[in-house]
């Protein structure tokens, strides 16, 4: 009797080895599945489309497979709705059993999903949702991001204004929304803390008509001015900006310049100085292969979404590797991607912080014209190992206000 | 006997989350019936009442607000905030009418196009109160009766509910005398004048239903997103609104539901298949404008009775 | 001083914009009672057709007048397929401009791409100029000439054309127009195709200053509908007196008062029509 209960125990104990290892193995050979969320109707699609791009490269060199496993690639557009982008995230996730999503493009959206994100337990990496909570006083431990905070590289900027510019006064204009805010008040704290002063903020609709109004109101005896937009504003700013022959040096934000805008502008955008953690024109290996790949495929340079979307995959890839393949294991996955460090990025090394966003390089870059004519962000400078926090105590940061349109307070407005 | 159909219909909704299986499609089934709501409030005023408005996303969006605002910032239990809510929408919507109806026609629609957009507006940049393009989120959805509402079914229901009774409540009042005056004003105001009626009073008080039912939607549309931002106030959503209502069927009870599953199910289900969808949605709309004038509720039930008398 | 001269000259530069922009909107509205909705996608798709010939190598002025032609084509066309069919039913016609707009809204995305783009101007009107103690760019100054120009056209078509004699009689009493023998319905696809030109070209005029982007059109049309509705349909001079106001009102708002930049030009509007209805000249059919 106790024999036919070991030898039935014993089979028993063989058979759920052999079917979890056959399920394991059977796991192994499926397709991992990865859900993208990228807005291609609406005004936003222009970056969307440049995230669908760095996305597709990514993919056709790895010929689908990442570690070892091929992909199965959901797109879903969430038209920059928040509404669409929270149904789009349980499309991808109830609907197509993702295992892991890359996406979405705004901050707004981000926001919109994080309570379902939380919720369904889904690993999420974002290629360019910057919005500063998202990872300091609201961060969602299945949350990590490839791109920086919003003010991530305007503090080395503030800095570099002051110390190696050598500005003293500065006039603001900026998107009036949150990531203009918040790039902003990155530039004024760090520019105000080495001796600078910020004697004039402006702010602009972000459908504003005509900048008319804001460029005739700039003070002519600042030193500088500092440029937040994003998508169109930046160039329709600088052209108007040049038509009415404002004398003053332009220091601007990452994407006010971006290589998606800056190949269908003008002399007006040259001489622009600029600070974000990608420009096109890093003297890497591996860069220089990324950018040749890119012309390429898609007949332009990368910059901001493209190379996020692309940075959002080489994390995805380096999570995977360092639990074999296994994104089945949920938390294994996420504890690797949280603790990625991608270092064949082709901004530079790319490392997550505690709270799931990228300690990287800035780079200050200059508008000049390429040999072939073309308009460039050449590397001036570089900052190394740049976090969210700058040089300032995380905890310090974190129990002041998020960064606002009136935080840091603007004590030198004239 | 006209209670059958609607009792047959009630049955088919509530099995449908059985028949529906994933998940997936009963959160697209309770999207549909919020804005379904969101439509039949509209449609009391477009259809019913003839007065076209493209600012109605305003009272979604103060509804939504108002319980946003009131659950993270006075610490309101959800349905408490709701509640508060619709009192605070309704009270808008009294103070939007006797501004807007002093115009009629095109200029009731420039004047409801602009309180639409100073709200918009308002909401993008008092910063503090609306958390600005970021919006406000962090809500937890109600608990009625102590029923958890998290999960897609029960929400389901709980969405279901509400628009039964909105649906009977609206039925009610387009039959009632009160509706019925009100289409007689649509038609022929002077008229209506003329027998003693206030036609204003009869107009404002529509406008002010429209405006709580549309407040309705706002409160469930918050509990179903746990989240609020500016984008819900725009004037891309209240065309889409006004969109549902005509390509349904205005000054019918049914169409507002089937133009809002149109809306809904071309906007996250078709997005999925048709790269252009926004392109397709122009031209459903161009050709139900043009070949089913009146809707298309209406529309397939002349072409049904058409087929059903044919020699 | 020079704040204030500065930004009335912005203020006079944006109204010439704006009435370019709200010119045909108003005529067509004017005459065939039609809110054309579609207005701002016809401004935008102008833009677009204009930058392809600009990029083409075309002359600024040629590329203009083509990119109107253009959308004047097209305007006729949506005048005879779509809204004759639905003549008579003016909101029927509305919500149909509506479907049209995101037609062509989405067209534009997939055909252009999401890439903003800045229009070149034309090289005679480059650079700033001094103007009453202030640097203006010329080409704003350029713009109020051609909304002056395009003004003057308009009044003399008007007002001293036997087709304007008609579009007078229709504006003031379609029915009686009809019975005198005017060819009504030839007459609305020609002041359709007449305002959709005026559109296009407004896109391009109008394209070295805003750029040319998805979603110019959902910016441009409410802009359109203010103007129309503070000015009064139907008439040109309420249409360019709406025009400078309303330049006023945004420009000295949104430098004055920077908090209310995103309500500037509803305020006004919701006042105006509480106040006066049928807008400050019109006759805004109620």
């Amino acid at each position: 009797m106790i024999k036919r209960l070991i030898s039935r125990a014993l089979s028993g104990v063989l058979a759920s080895l052999a079917l979890a290892l056959s399920t394991a193995a059977t796991a192994q050979n499926e397709p991992i599945r990865v859900g993208f969320l990228t807005v291609k109707s609406g005004a936003l699609a222009a970056g969307g489309r440049q995230m669908e791009e760095g996305l597709a490269l990514f993919l056709k060199e790895r010929k689908n497979t990442i570690a070892g496993r091929k992909v199965e690639l959901f797109t879903a557009d969430t038209a920059g709705q928040p509404a669409v982008t929270k149904t789009k995230a349980q499309e991808l996730v109830e609907r197509d059993k993702v295992q892991v999503i890359i996406g979405p493009l705004a901050a707004f959206e981000a926001l919109a999903i994080d309570d379902y994100i939380r919720q369904a337990k889904v690993p999420i990496i974002s290629p360019s949702a910057a919005a500063e909570d998202l990872t300091q006083r609201k961060p969602n431990p299945w949350f990590v991001r490839a791109v920086g905070t919003s003010a991530q590289p305007m503090h080395p900027l503030g800095e570099y204004a002051a110390k190696t510019l050598g500005y003293k006064r500065v006039v603001t204009v900026g998107d009036d929304f949150a990531f203009g805010h918040e790039g902003v008040a990155g530039f004024q704290r760090a520019f105000e803390d080495n001796g600078g002063k910020v004697v004039q903020k402006l702010w602009s609709p972000l459908n504003v008509a005509d900048y008319g109004t804001y460029i005739s109101q700039i003070d002519a005896k600042a030193d500088a001015v500092l440029i937040a937009f994003a998508g169109a504003n930046g160039p329709r700013f600088l052209k108007q900006y040049r038509e009415y022959g404002v004398k003053l040096p332009v220091i601007a934000s990452m994407t006010s310049v971006d290589e998606g805008v800056l190949k269908n502008m003008g002399d007006e955008a040259l001489g622009v100085i600029s600070s974000g953690w990608y420009t096109a024109g890093i003297d890497s290996a591996v860069n220089k292969n990324f950018v040749h790949a890119v012309n390429q495929e898609y007949k332009a340079d990368p910059g901001y979404y493209t190379v996020g979307a692309y940075g959002a995959a080489l994390m995805l890839e380096e999570a995977l590797k360092k639990v074999n393949g296994k994104i089945e294991d949920k938390d294994a996955f996420m504890k690797a991607l949280r603790s990625a460090a991608v270092t064949n990025d082709p901004r530079g090394v790319v490392r997550l912080d505690d709270y799931g966003n990228p300690i990287m390089n800035v780079y200050i870059r200059k508008v000049e014209r390429s040999r072939d004519g073309k308009l460039v962000n050449a590397v001036v400078k570089t900052y190394g190992g740049v976090s969210q926090f700058w040089s300032y105590d995380p905890k310090q940061f974190l129990a002041s206000p998020v960064y606002s349109r009136d935080y840091p307070p603007a004590k030198n407005l004239e | 006997m006209r209670y059958a159909s609607s009792i047959a219909a009630l049955v088919a909704l509530a099995a449908l989350p059985f028949a529906l299986g994933n998940e997936y499609y009963v959160n697209l089934a309770s999207q549909v019936l919020i804005a379904a709501i969101f439509a039949m409030s509209l449609n009391l005023l477009v259809g019913y009442g003839g007065m076209t408005s493209l600012g109605h996303a305003a009272y979604l969006g103060v509804g939504a607000y108002a319980t946003a605002w009131l659950t993270l910032r006075l610490g309101l239990g959800p349905l408490g905030a709701g509640a508060a809510a619709l009192a605070i929408t309704t009270l808008m919507a009294g103070f939007y009418g006797v501004l807007a109806l002093r115009a009629s026609g095109l200029g009731f629609l420039m004047i409801t196009l602009a309180l639409g957009q100073i709200l918009w507006g308002l909401a993008y940049r008092w910063v503090g109160v609306t958390g600005g393009d970021n919006g406000l989120s962090g809500l937890a959805r109600p608990a009625p009766l102590g029923i958890d509402i998290t999960g897609a079914r029960p929400f389901y229901f709980f969405a279901l509910a509400v628009f039964a009774v909105a649906f009977a409540l609206v039925a009610l009042f387009v039959r009632s005398p009160f509706g019925a005056s009100l289409q007689g004003a649509r038609d022929q105001p002077r008229r209506m004048r003329a027998l003693g009626y206030n036609v204003w009073m009869i107009r404002w008080i529509t406008f002010v239903l429209a405006g709580f039912w549309g407040a309705v939607a706002g409160v469930l549309y918050v509990y179903y997103n746990n989240f609020i931002s500016p984008h819900a106030l725009s004037l891309t959503q209240s065309a889409e609104v006004l969109l549902m209502v005509i390509a349904g069927g205005a000054a019918t009870l049914t169409g507002p539901v089937v133009g809002a599953a149109l809306v809904v199910v071309m906007k996250n289900v078709v997005s999925a298949y048709v790269e252009r969808w926004t392109l397709l949605l122009g031209v459903v709309f161009v050709l139900i404008v043009m070949f089913l004038p009146d809707g298309l509720v209406p529309g397939v039930q002349r072409l049904y009775s058409r087929w059903r008398t044919r020699p | 001083m020079g704040f204030w001269i500065t930004q009335s000259l912005n203020s006079l530069a944006l109204g010439g914009l704006l009435f370019i922009l709200s010119a045909g909107f108003s005529l067509i509205f004017g005459l065939m009672r039609i809110a054309n909705l579609s207005h701002g996608a016809y401004f935008m798709l102008g833009a677009y057709v204009g930058l392809t010939l600009l990029q083409k190598g075309v002359n600024f002025w040629i590329a203009a007048l083509a990119a109107g032609a253009a959308i004047a084509i097209l305007g006729g066309l949506v005048e005879r397929i779509v809204l004759r069919q639905l003549a008579g039913r003016t909101l029927s016609q509305v919500l149909a401009t509506l479907g049209i707009a995101f037609i062509i809204a989405d067209a534009c995305l997939w055909i252009w791409s999401g890439d903003p783009i800045p229009l070149t101007g034309p090289a005679s009107l480059r650079g700033a100029v001094p103007v009453l103690g202030t640097h203006f760019p010329l080409y704003r100054l350029g713009v109020i000439g051609i909304a002056a120009v395009i003004a003057l056209a308009l009044w003399l078509l008007v007002e001293k054309t036997r087709i304007g004699a008609m579009i007078r009689a229709g504006v003031d009493d379609l029915d009686m127009a009809r019975a005198v023998g005017i060819p009504v319905k030839a007459l609305f696809t020609a002041v359709f195709c007449l305002g959709s030109a005026l559109a296009g070209l407004g896109g391009v005029i109008a394209g070295p200053i805003l750029s040319v982007y998805p979603g110019l059109d959902a910016d441009m049309l409410p802009l359109a509908l203010v103007v129309v509705i503070l000015g009064g349909v139907g008439s040109l001079g309420g249409a360019v007196l709406g025009s400078i106001v309303i330049g006023f009102i945004y420009t000295f708002g949104n430098a004055l008062l920077p908090d209310l930049a995103y309500v500037i030009l509803f305020l006004p509007m919701v006042i105006v029509l509480v106040a006066r209805p049928r807008g400050l000249f019109g006759r805004i059919p109620t």
